[in-house]
């Protein structure tokens, strides 16, 4: 078992590797050179940047070397928590992002909850009742799931709780706690309101896991050893809990960990629509002002998270299935 | 039989109702088993003799249902209902009746040890379940049970293989183990649907060894189900032959091998390559092949093959199970 | 009575007496191709068959998109900003005459917004087969036919908008055509790119397996661990703002579908990996084939079907991720129209809420998703050969 995951852990810090070159690629790609656009930009809101502060800030990006050392000099700066000046708002970068990347997790993880404790019961009953009304109903409501992208989804919800309700559902907080310091107050109010975006997030989500969680207990309900199962004289919820549901939740929970990406990306353009305080609509104006530290950090940071976040699932799925901890998958 | 029957079947009807059309896979079987013999019931597959196992266990699968019938089960004398007749068609399946009944009383063994376990339990975790949900009996008292159970096998380091995976053990173990399994609580009755099929001919010849031991042992029934004829021979004390959901004959395991009546039967034994043959014999199939399930013959379902077949007669009704001789029934215009 | 101990031979003619009743299809089932197996089991899901002809649907119009259309897609008007669409009446007075209402602007001197009132006496009938702008049918033959059109021929301004028109006056039937055509087809291209890297990549892994499928395996791990939309903005927004329409539209496609090749690498190197252990593989080769021609006559055509399944699922992908990029601003910029370019104009909510109709566009998108979704799982149910 800890070989197992010895082995995620090696392959997720392969992934972070990878995460930061493409992210330094962002960083890159923009015509030009930071540093000049960086004076330019000083130059234009009257700051000047004196011909000394330019000479190091060249030295510790490594301009002018090949583009290999480049990428070493930032991540040193990196990996010592300096993540660069964001050009747009003239501060540095992690007081830019501040709380939104902790805010980005709270939806993330409320999505992923959410998916779990929908997807699992709605999959075994659609499982165990096949064809029934409400298999056809949780089929239903899962290809509109899958069907209608989040966003989607998020401006029409917008749009109905507006004209409908006059009630504007977006957002993470009521005005008051907007900017407020952190407190038990604030902190219900944020539960408050996380519903929504939660379900906008994860049901695409849920659609998908609802249909695996059914294929794969069907699989199970046919086998042999259901059938000793209720030779014994177990009640038949038991017999179903106990064991088809046991041995499908495996390769169920091993599909949770891939999950995540893809809710923590679908969180970005949700939280556009929906006026989220979260990292996406700072993405989307660093990208398009090409404010590339901030762009480029950002980036980073939630690919680290994410996949911090699939290694957790990884190590709850080794403890979820015995027949990994005695012999490699 | 002249004691009280332990268990009598009558008229049993199992049918499959589907859009395409509806399975008969059990058509009015009748038999009886007395207590401590050994009934074979015997067929080709899709004559439904696992449905009527699980008939009698009430563990049918949706979409099939019990439509006809009566299976009378002689409880054996105990706490509450001692000694009495119950007819099981009528329980519910899922009741508590039926489910203290089934798995205690009655208990199924069947064909494939390879995932009869949960690949994700302890074999003995499964075994303890049983005896717990059956018997009042503490963890460790139901652990020591099973463990002893394992032992009565002939299971080698019982208590090591408790806490097993079955994935771990090899496939003659694993059957024991469902025996040690199906006899912790001490059944009366006991079906095995085609127990040594999936088994190597020297691990099925220990395990029939193992269930006459264990049925001389407990004195239970034994009810045998397959298609090899040559394990009847060995373990029956009486034979149920089926044919498309019906029995067709049912006598003591000698009068079914030296005096067949139904032409079936005949065919059946005509069929197995006998050693004192001479080289280059043609070996004798029966003719045609089991029909549809959809598309049942009328009449006696076994007229398209029968070289008896007398037209206008089998093929417009169906002939009745018939006594025709001490404890031998044939179901065949024949012999009426 | 015929003599018991004569071996009866079971392929002499069948005996007397009504036997069971022989399905005469069944004949049928054993001389049938592979794909005309697929084809019947295909047919019997009535969800799939009518999802495939919405599909098609989906393509007669991005073949016929400027035939569909009847105003010219980039005609902006300020005078007929955010016209609500229009209802079209059948009948006049007893006759069957299409026809819609002449639409009076003006602007509302209290909230500065343009409002549209409907006057009944300006009548203007529509015709099938009307003339209207010029365009190349197929891109070859000049016409200026178009399904629908008003009275008055191509000279006249535009009179009719079905659906309405958007912030700059264009009318959002005519650029829903023409954006059906670049969403799809984007699609389409797509799915090509991730199809070639994904059979090749997965087709390596899964024949060789060794080395090259343990990195290739790793690869696309990584590549699934990471979140795809950030990246893809990042990528498309270091595209150099003047590039062309065209040269934007290819390069979101590859970028789209650099991500997307790793579903269906999977999927060609499961099937490879289950194929190399058949019987049927291992005789090809033991009669010397090379292996060239083992996977190319032997093991493709067995998952073909799964393939063709694998592509069909992945194209709602293909076309949620250029929606949604576009929404945002950073995938197809107009003068481009695609059905996320169209969105962009929906993205808040005081306008939406005023202008509903420009959230019209979000129904293709869902349609064509469901279809292509409903049609591949049918499509993968049909290729499974132990389906029911």
């Amino acid at each position: 078992m800890l070989a197992y995951i010895g082995r995620r852990a090696l392959l997720a810090v392969f992934t972070v590797w990878a995460i930061s070159v493409l992210s330094f690629a962002i960083i890159q790609l923009p015509p030009g050179d930071y540093v000049t656009s960086y004076i330019a930009q000083m130059a234009s809101m009257g700051s000047v940047v004196t011909d000394e502060e330019a000479q190091n800030l060249r030295i510790q990006y490594g301009l002018g070397q090949p583009i290999y050392v480049q990428y070493f000099k930032w991540m040193r700066l990196v990996v010592q928590g300096n993540f660069g000046m964001s050009m747009e708002w003239r501060r540095p970068v992690t007081e830019v992002i501040g709380e939104r990347l902790w805010l980005t997790v709270v939806v993330s993880v409320a999505a992923l909850l959410l998916t779990w404790v929908l997807a699992l019961p709605i999959g075994i009953y659609s499982a165990v009742r096949q064809y029934s009304v409400g298999d056809y109903l949780a089929t239903f409501v899962g290809f509109i799931g899958l069907a209608v992208p989040n966003f989607l989804l998020a401006l029409v919800l917008l749009y109905l709780g507006f004209v409908f309700f006059n009630a504007h559902i977006g957002g993470l907080f009521s005005p008051e706690f907007q900017d407020a310091p952190w407190s038990g107050a604030r902190a219900w109010d944020l539960i408050k309101h996380l519903p929504i975006p939660a379900v906008i997030l994860g049901l695409a989500g849920t659609a998908q896991q609802i249909r695996i969680m059914r294929a794969n207990l069907l699989d199970e309900l046919r086998k042999p050893y259901v059938v000793t199962a209720r030779s014994k004289g177990l009640p038949e919820a038991r017999v179903i809990l106990r064991y088809p549901v046991r041995v499908a939740l495996n390769p169920f929970a091993s599909t949770i960990g891939y999950t995540l990406p893809y809710i923590v990306s679908g969180s970005i353009i949700v939280s556009l629509v929906l006026g989220l305080p979260t990292v996406g609509p700072l993405l989307l104006k660093a990208l398009i002002a090409q404010d590339m530290f901030l762009a480029g950090t950002i980036v980073l940071l939630l690919g680290v998270m994410t996949v911090i976040g699939t290694l957790v699932s990884d190590i709850l799925l080794v403890w979820v299935d015995p027949r990994i901890r005695l012999e490699e998958t | 039989m002249a004691a009280e029957p332990l268990l009598s079947v009558r008229n049993l009807k199992t049918y499959f109702t589907q859009d395409e059309g509806t399975v008969r896979a059990v058509d009015g079987v009748s038999f009886d088993m007395a207590p401590g013999a050994t009934l074979g019931i015997v067929g080709e597959s899709g004559c439904g003799k696992s449905i009527t196992a699980r008939s009698i266990m009430r563990i049918v699968d949706r979409p099939g249902r019990i439509v006809e019938g009566a299976i009378h089960f002689q409880r054996p004398a105990g706490a509450d209902g001692a000694g009495q007749m119950v007819d099981l068609a009528k329980l519910e399946p899922n009741g508590t009746l039926m489910r203290s009944i089934r798995g205690a009383e009655i208990a199924l063994i069947f064909q494939e040890p390879m995932s009869s376990f949960s690949p994700v339990h302890t074999v003995g975790s499964q075994i303890i379940e049983a005896i717990r949900l059956h018997q009042p009996l503490g963890r460790q008292a139901a652990r020591d049970r099973a463990i002893e159970m394992l032992r009565r096998v002939g299971v080698s380091s019982p208590g090591e293989r408790v806490d097993q995976l079955s994935n771990q053990l090899s496939g003659g173990l694993r059957q024991r183990a469902m025996i040690a399994m199906a006899l912790s609580c001490e059944p009366t009755l006991l079906i095995a649907d085609e127990p040594t099929t999936a088994l190597d001919v020297t691990t099925q010849t220990q395990i029939l060894d193992l269930l006459r031991r264990l049925q001389q042992e407990d004195g239970m029934a034994i009810m045998l189900i397959t298609h090899d004829l040559g394990v009847v021979a060995e373990m029956a004390t009486d034979v149920a032959v089926m044919y498309l959901g019906r029995v067709v004959e049912q006598a003591p395991v000698d009068a079914i091998f030296h005096d067949p009546r139904h032409p079936y039967t005949r065919a059946l034994l005509r069929s197995i390559p006998r050693i004192r043959s001479r080289t280059r014999e043609r070996l004798t199939p029966i003719a045609g092949a089991v029909p549809h399930p959809y598309d049942r013959p009328t009449g006696c379902p076994f007229h398209p093959r029968c070289p008896e077949f007398m037209p206008g007669r089998c093929d417009r009704e169906a002939p009745a199970l018939r006594p025709v001789g001490a404890y031998h029934a044939v179901s065949c215009f024949l012999y009426e | 009575m015929a003599d018991p101990g004569v071996a009866l031979d079971p392929t002499s003619a069948p005996l007397p007496g009504p036997s069971a009743v022989v399905d005469p299809r069944e004949p049928r089932i054993f001389v049938a191709s592979q794909w005309q197996l697929m084809w019947w089991r295909f047919r019997r899901h009535k969800v799939a068959v009518a999802s495939a002809l919405v599909v098609i649907g989906f393509y007669l119009v991005v073949l016929g998109a400027d035939f569909l259309a009847y105003a010219d897609p980039n005609a902006s008007e300020a005078q007929r900003s955010l016209m609500p669409p229009q209802r079209v009446y059948w009948f006049d007075e007893g006759r069957f005459s299409p026809h819609v209402y002449g639409v009076k602007g003006a602007r509302d001197p209290q909230s500065f917004k343009r409002v549209y009132v409907a006057d009944p006496e300006r009548k203007i009938s529509l015709r099938f087969f009307a003339e209207g702008f010029e365009y190349r049918l197929f891109g070859l033959i000049p016409t200026t036919r178009h399904l629908i059109g008003a009275e008055g021929g191509p000279g006249s301004a535009p009179a009719v908008f079905l659906l309405g028109t958007d912030v700059q006056g264009r009318d959002l039937w005519s650029r829903l055509m023409y954006g059906t055509r670049i969403s799809l087809t984007i699609g389409l291209f797509g799915v090509t790119v991730s199809l070639v890297l994904g059979v090749v990549l997965g087709g390596l892994s899964g024949f060789y397996g060794g080395v090259a499928d343990t990195i290739i395996q790793r690869i696309i791990e990584i590549l699934r661990s990471i979140p795809t939309i950030p990246l893809w903005m990042g990528l498309a927004a270091a595209l150099p703002r003047d590039w062309s329409v065209l040269q934007v539209y290819f390069a979101i496609t590859i970028i789209i579908s650099l991500l997307g090749w790793t579903e269906l690498a999977r999927v060609v190197r499961g099937r490879f990996l289950a194929m190399r252990e058949e019987d049927f593989v291992v005789s090809a080769r033991l009669v010397g084939c090379s292996q060239m021609r083992t996977i190319f006559v032997h093991m493709v055509p067995s998952f073909m079907s799964h393939i063709i399944a694998a592509t069909t699922l992945a194209l709602p992908a293909m076309i949620i991720s250029e929606t949604a990029l576009s929404f945002l601003g950073l995938g197809l910029r107009p003068p481009a129209i695609s059905w996320g370019v169209l969105l962009q104009q929906a993205q808040n909510v005081q306008t939406v809420a005023i202008s509903p109709w420009l959230m019209l566009p979000a129904v293709p998108v869902i349609v064509a998703v469901m279809a292509f979704n409903f049609l591949g799982d049918g499509l993968r149910d049909a290729a499974d050969p132990y389906g029911r």
